[in-house]
């Protein structure tokens, strides 16, 4: 039976706190969460280029190792992330699917040159992580700026937003039949 | 706005492009599909309709260039955005000239590309109120009829073709009736000024100083009675067509005050200081010869050649009788519509009348002549005794009772006043005398309005 949320570090920030995510998902998404450890190929999706890493390809390499009992996979990592069109992404999930990919490189107050902040730090990768795995369940960008669902392209549009889906989300996340106009 | 709604498609050779994109756009709602060369791109274009492609400039085959001319030939108000993987000046120069929406070089920063695409989908919107707007005002202004059988008429329209293309004042003479302003509406309705309105005043209708009021507007307190400030013809006509009816009829004052206006497209509003401007094409039109006017010394001459640019001559109706026909029949199922009366034809008879009158009153007395026999008529088509002037009898010298030019002068004046059911302008000007002279006549022979 699928009925778990794998989270899985890769590269993670030492200081980052990786348990304090794990309870703020356990609150948003019925599912047991737990770590999960991988051995993934992450040289094989770096791009010498950009000196970044696809973060479709560690979908992709996420889902070949996915366990059985998986209901969600979530990877968290601090390296910096891209789509070939984009010059980067803070995350990346399949839209109705299993797998997403969360990254802190530029969550971090440093990567803006500004001092550190790890409660900030960890509130955005919440957001983050919460954001991504709506994804999965279906759910697209919304208009609502407080909804955890809203698209950020900055850091400072994730500090605005909630940990939480708007009404409209989260009646959908509960019956994905209904369709958010 | 639901994101839905809006199509975004996205044509790239790069797959990997297409798909990061695809994935970008579906996230935020978006209906999305790829395309990977012009062949799949004109196919997904027939299947359905898109609000915006982002088409890249370098592809195999035909190249993004190429293809955005495709694009805009099938439908010109799609919103065209160029990627490409080198900046270069010189090709994005090329797509905005080509109609590109917007240009961005890969990879974007997904910020540039979030407000790259509100920014098309607010010109999309702005594009389709646009043209909402266009067709809802061509509705309002359908395109006046003119009916044009005879060549001098088909000229006239080549004329007004010609001139409608143009920024021209063109002047319209002909007589009373003929047509003037369907003619001046016309060109207005085909110029580049159609989306704005032509703006008419009957020069004729008003005193020297309600003209002048009519014409430039007035200040609070201009005068007696001027409680409210009124923006005046000239200024409502800025954009689009002033035009003028009965121009000959202006006094010398306004004459001045129109040359001045027509000089420097500026003017102010009686009691007011402050100038105006006004961007308006004007057409004039007149029943008199201003020629002669301008001889006799009623008419300023630098006026008349300030709006004498184009001239357009619409000959009397007697003069191009091939027209009765198609306008009498015109008539017939304008006024057969807006009565609702099954009129359908003109009995041969009838329309044998209808050449062989004079039509003093032109086109005007011709539809009014249709419309009163409309009402009166009996059957479905039209009979002589529905015509007004069949009943009216005509001139015939040997029914006169005696030769003397005096009996000869009284029965043709009693035959053109019955004819015109008297009508003393029309009467006058049928029997080419002032209304003066033709009461006179009047009095002296004793004729009784029956």
């Amino acid at each position: 039976m699928r009925n778990k949320l794998y989270i899985v570090p890769i590269h993670h920030p030492k200081a980052v706190n990786l348990e304090l995510l794990r309870q703020a998902l356990s609150e948003v998404f019925p599912l047991s969460i737990e770590f999960l450890a991988l051995d993934l190929d992450i040289e094989s999706v770096f791009n010498a280029r950009r000196h970044q890493y696809h973060s479709t390809e560690i979908l992709a390499n996420l889902l070949r190792q996915m366990p059985d009992d998986a209901e969600r996979i979530l990877a968290i990592t601090d390296l910096d992330l891209y789509i070939p069109i984009l010059t980067f992404v803070f995350g990346e999930a399949q839209l109705r699917g299993r797998a997403a990919v969360v990254s802190c490189h530029r969550l971090k107050n440093e990567f803006y040159g500004i001092p550190a902040d790890n409660d900030i730090l960890v509130d955005r990768l919440i957001k983050e992580a919460v954001h991504e795995l709506g994804h999965t369940y279906g759910l697209v960008h919304c208009e609502n700026y407080s909804c955890v669902m809203h698209a950020s392209t900055y850091v400072e549009e994730i500090d605005t937003k909630d940990y939480h889906f708007c009404l409209d989300c989260q009646a959908q996340l509960e019956n994905p039949e209904i369709q958010i106009p | 706005m639901d994101p839905s709604k809006i199509g975004i498609l996205i044509v790239d050779d790069e797959e990997s492009v297409r798909s990061s994109l695809y994935k970008w756009f579906i996230e935020d709602g978006y209906r999305t599909d790829t395309a990977a060369d012009a062949k799949e791109t004109l196919k997904k274009l027939e299947e359905q309709s898109w609000d915006i492609i982002l088409l890249d400039i370098k592809m195999p085959g035909m190249n993004g260039l190429e293809l955005q001319e495709r694009i805009r030939d099938i439908d010109p108000s799609i919103v065209i955005i160029m990627i490409t993987a080198y900046a270069s000046v010189d090709t994005a120069v090329q797509a905005l000239k080509a109609g590109a929406f917007d240009y961005v070089t890969k990879p974007f920063d997904p910020d540039d590309l979030e407000h790259l695409i509100r920014n098309a989908i607010e010109k999309r919107k702005l594009s389709r109120e646009n043209l909402q707007l266009k067709q809802k005002i061509s509705q309002l202004n359908p395109e006046e009829i003119v009916i044009a059988e005879s060549p001098q008429m088909k000229h006239v329209l080549e004329l007004v073709d010609t001139v409608a293309q143009t920024d021209s004042t063109v002047l319209i003479h002909g007589e009373s009736g003929t047509g003037k302003e369907v003619i001046a509406r016309t060109i207005h309705n085909r110029s580049r000024r159609r989306l704005f309105p032509m703006i008419a005043v009957n020069c004729g209708a008003f005193p020297e100083t309600l003209l002048e009021s009519e014409l430039f507007g007035h200040e609070k307190g201009a005068f007696t009675g001027a409680q409210y400030r009124r923006k005046g013809k000239i200024e409502l006509a800025d954009g689009g067509t002033l035009f003028l009816d009965e121009i000959g009829d202006i006094s010398p004052k306004t004459q001045l005050d129109l040359l001045r206006v027509l000089e420097t497209k500026q003017f102010t509003r009686l009691g007011g200081n402050r100038v105006i401007r006004s961007d308006f094409r004007l057409i004039c039109a007149t029943n008199k010869n201003l020629e002669e006017e301008v001889k006799k010394g009623n008419f300023r001459e630098d006026l008349f050649y300030r709006i004498n640019v184009f001239f357009i001559l619409i000959p009397p109706l007697r003069e191009r009788r091939e027209d009765i026909s198609a306008l009498a029949h015109f008539f017939v199922q304008k006024y057969s519509r807006a009565m609702n009366k099954p009129v359908h034809d003109i009995s041969p008879e009838a329309m044998k009348l209808l050449k062989e009158y004079s039509w003093p009153g032109n086109v005007r007395e011709l539809e009014n002549a249709i419309e009163r026999a409309m009402v009166v008529g009996k059957t479905p088509t039209i009979q002589p005794q529905d015509l007004p002037f069949s009943q009216a009898p005509a001139f015939d010298p040997a029914k006169v009772e005696s030769d003397s030019l005096e009996a000869i002068e009284k029965a043709h004046i009693s035959a053109v006043l019955a004819r015109t059911g008297w009508n003393i302008k029309r009467s006058a000007e049928i029997l080419g005398i002032d209304r003066v002279t033709l009461y006179n006549k009047i009095k002296k022979f004793n004729l009784k309005k029956p």
